[in-house]
């Protein structure tokens, strides 16, 4: 009787969690359904009386404009362009630095340590006037330099404390041996260290380019003619221009998060753990 | 993330640096003084370069602007003492632009504390096989996954007056008319609002997901024993045990949202009638709409100086960790 009643309650209350999931995952997923329906839907049916999820005639015709338009391919070469150089450079100088913090004691460690992390609070915004000012100054307005060293502000600081908690879960035996044989510190590192981090270092590296891809601020300040826009820009530059070719909007904007998506989808589990090993550490 | 308008960085993992590792120093006494102590030197000049040329420059620069007149586009710049800050804290639309901020940031960051725990509750409960709550969990964190120009498009096209949201909203008899959500005073902000806790609160479940599944089964075994109920363990077991994440979680988010740009920028522009205007936006026009870069910088140094008072109680959260 105990036992049954016990099955009883373990039923209800699995029902009502699976219940609490599914409105859950109406809120959370149905902008994202709905961007993709009409992405594959003409223009005249994006606000048809009743609505429908799929219509009659569906089409590729958006995705099909939009990448046949050579403005639009622009938008996505000069992304994929900032966000690797802008990953390459940050995992070069995140590795070096780690290095330092994770092996070394040194005077001004702390002092260091303070700094890099203060510079993740400060506010773009506040940023961005200078910025502005020493990459015109620096002839680096309107091109690919003033936005890759930019978007490092926001890249470096995150990679470098992520890097050095992977290099800290590291056994110090394992680059003492390289020592023993003679060896420097350098060789140690870029022969035992990153070898062995390289799974660590993809989730820094996917961050890092997720960071540069969707950056906004820099990208729509720094540069000015079409040739030199990102994604983010291009999505807001076709609403500006045909404001209610909306199936192609939507199209652009799926073609425009697909590099993050497969990115997160293949290294999820990496990328959630190194994302939270930090937060949850008490 | 955000990838979310995923530009947010990640401050839980300060610690990380914090914490002290065994290193040469104790066993390198061997290796000559002055190349043991330069190395580290070596290896973190490129980070100090960056940090010099793209942060204590920038700083000086925008604090320096403040206090004078004709920057950047005029080549004769001026000495102007308090004037600008005078401007900007008597100018009405800042004024606005403050409480804006500080109703988003505050709904934004209870919304995503709340629908953050729900989801992660819900999906780290025993009730259900790995699959299904891994399914649900992608399905949770897609809002997350989109850059904010994406979830400015997104949601400008659910909102639309003809949009889907509304079509729902008439049919089921919740309103009589189309709202224009983005576009009408009344409602702008709050719509605003509910964009960014949509597009928010995915990180918040993750973390919370994670300090979920760290907190150990005989906390919750002790107090079934002692006779407490579902509510009771909640409050007494899970809140207690999660209160340095969320709270932490808390700043970061007030932080973070306070310096959102791109999803105002893209929805409503601050407008209409400055409902939406909030310090970001109002700094972005002073310095690239209105071309007035000593009263942007002003402004400015302004959000810095409040982001700074949080981030310095953020710090000290941490600390106490």
């Amino acid at each position: 009787m105990m036992a049954t009643r016990q099955a009883r309650h373990r039923l209800g209350m699995k029902i009502g969690v699976i219940a609490g999931l599914c409105i859950g995952a109406v809120f959370a997923g149905f902008p994202v359904v709905w961007m993709l329906s009409t992405s594959f839907k003409t223009n005249g049916e994006v606000f048809q009386v009743p609505p429908r999820l799929i219509t009659a005639n569906l089409s590729f015709d958006a995705y099909w404009k939009i990448l046949s338009n050579p403005a639009n391919l622009r938008f996505f070469l000069n992304s994929y362009i900032v966000a690797l150089w802008v990953t390459a450079l940050t995992l070069l100088t995140a590795i070096l630095a780690a290095y330092a913090f994770s092996r070394y004691e040194f005077r001004l460690k702390r002092f260091i340590n303070v700094a890099i992390v203060s510079v993740q609070a400060v506010p773009p915004i506040t940023l961005v006037i200078p910025f502005f000012g020493l990459v015109v100054a620096l002839g680096l307005y309107n091109t690919y330099g003033g936005l890759i060293i930019t978007h490092m502000v926001f890249t470096l600081p995150y990679a470098i404390i992520m890097t050095t908690a992977y290099f800290n879960t590291l056994p110090r035996e394992l680059d003492e041996s390289v020592k023993v044989d003679g060896g420097r510190g350098w060789t140690a590192l870029w022969r035992i260290l990153v070898p062995i981090s390289v799974p660590g270092l993809i989730a820094v590296g996917i961050y890092t380019f997720m960071i540069s891809w969707n950056e906004y601020l820099f990208a729509l300040t720094l540069t000015r003619t079409d040739d030199m826009r990102t994604v983010p820009i291009g999505i807001q530059l076709l609403m500006g221009q045909h404001s209610y070719e909306w199936n192609q909007m939507m199209a652009m904007s799926i073609l425009g998060s697909i590099p993050v998506l497969i990115l997160f989808l293949i290294f999820q589990r990496r990328f959630i753990g190194g994302l939270t090993s930090g937060a949850v550490k008490s | 993330m955000e990838p979310a308008n995923i530009d947010r960085t990640v401050f839980p993992e300060a610690a990380a640096l914090e914490a002290e590792s065994p290193t040469f120093s104790a066993r390198g006494r061997r290796r000559p003084f002055a190349v043991r102590n330069l190395a580290p030197y070596g290896y973190i000049s490129p980070t100090l370069l960056l940090i010099f040329v793209l942060m204590v420059i920038p700083i000086a620069m925008v604090v320096s602007y403040s206090f004078q007149d004709n920057v950047i586009v005029q080549k004769n710049p001026v000495f102007a003492g308090l004037a600008n800050y005078t401007k900007v804290l008597t100018d009405p639309v800042f004024l606005t632009a403050i409480k804006n901020t500080l109703i988003f940031i505050t709904l934004s960051t209870i919304a995503h504390l709340v629908l953050g725990l729900a989801f992660a509750m819900m999906l780290n409960t025993g009730l259900l096989s790995g699959l299904t709550k891994a399914v649900f969990r992608i399905i949770y964190i897609l809002p997350w996954l989109f850059t904010i120009a994406v979830v400015a498009v997104i949601w400008r096209l659910m909102l639309d007056p003809y949009g889907v949201i509304n079509y729902i909203l008439t049919s089921i008899g919740v309103l009589q008319s189309e709202v224009n959500w983005l576009a009408s005073p009344s409602t702008a902000l709050w719509a605003l609002t509910f964009i960014n806790i949509w597009s928010g609160y995915p990180f918040f479940m993750i973390s919370l997901l994670a300090g979920l599944q760290g907190i150990s089964a005989d906390l919750y075994e002790a107090a079934a024993v002692d006779g407490a109920n579902g509510i009771q363990r909640f409050f007494n077991v899970t809140i207690p045990q999660l209160k340095p994440v969320l709270i932490s979680m808390a700043v970061l988010d007030l932080i973070w949202t306070s310096q959102q740009f791109a999803l105002i920028w893209m929805t409503t522009g601050g407008g209409p009638l400055n409902v939406t205007e909030m310090l970001s936006t109002y700094t972005y026009k002073q310095a690239f709409s209105s071309y007035e870069f000593a009263t942007a910088s002003a402004a400015a140094v302004i959000v810095l100086l409040l982001t700074m008072i949080m981030a310095f109680f953020y710090v000290r959260q941490l600390r106490e960790r």
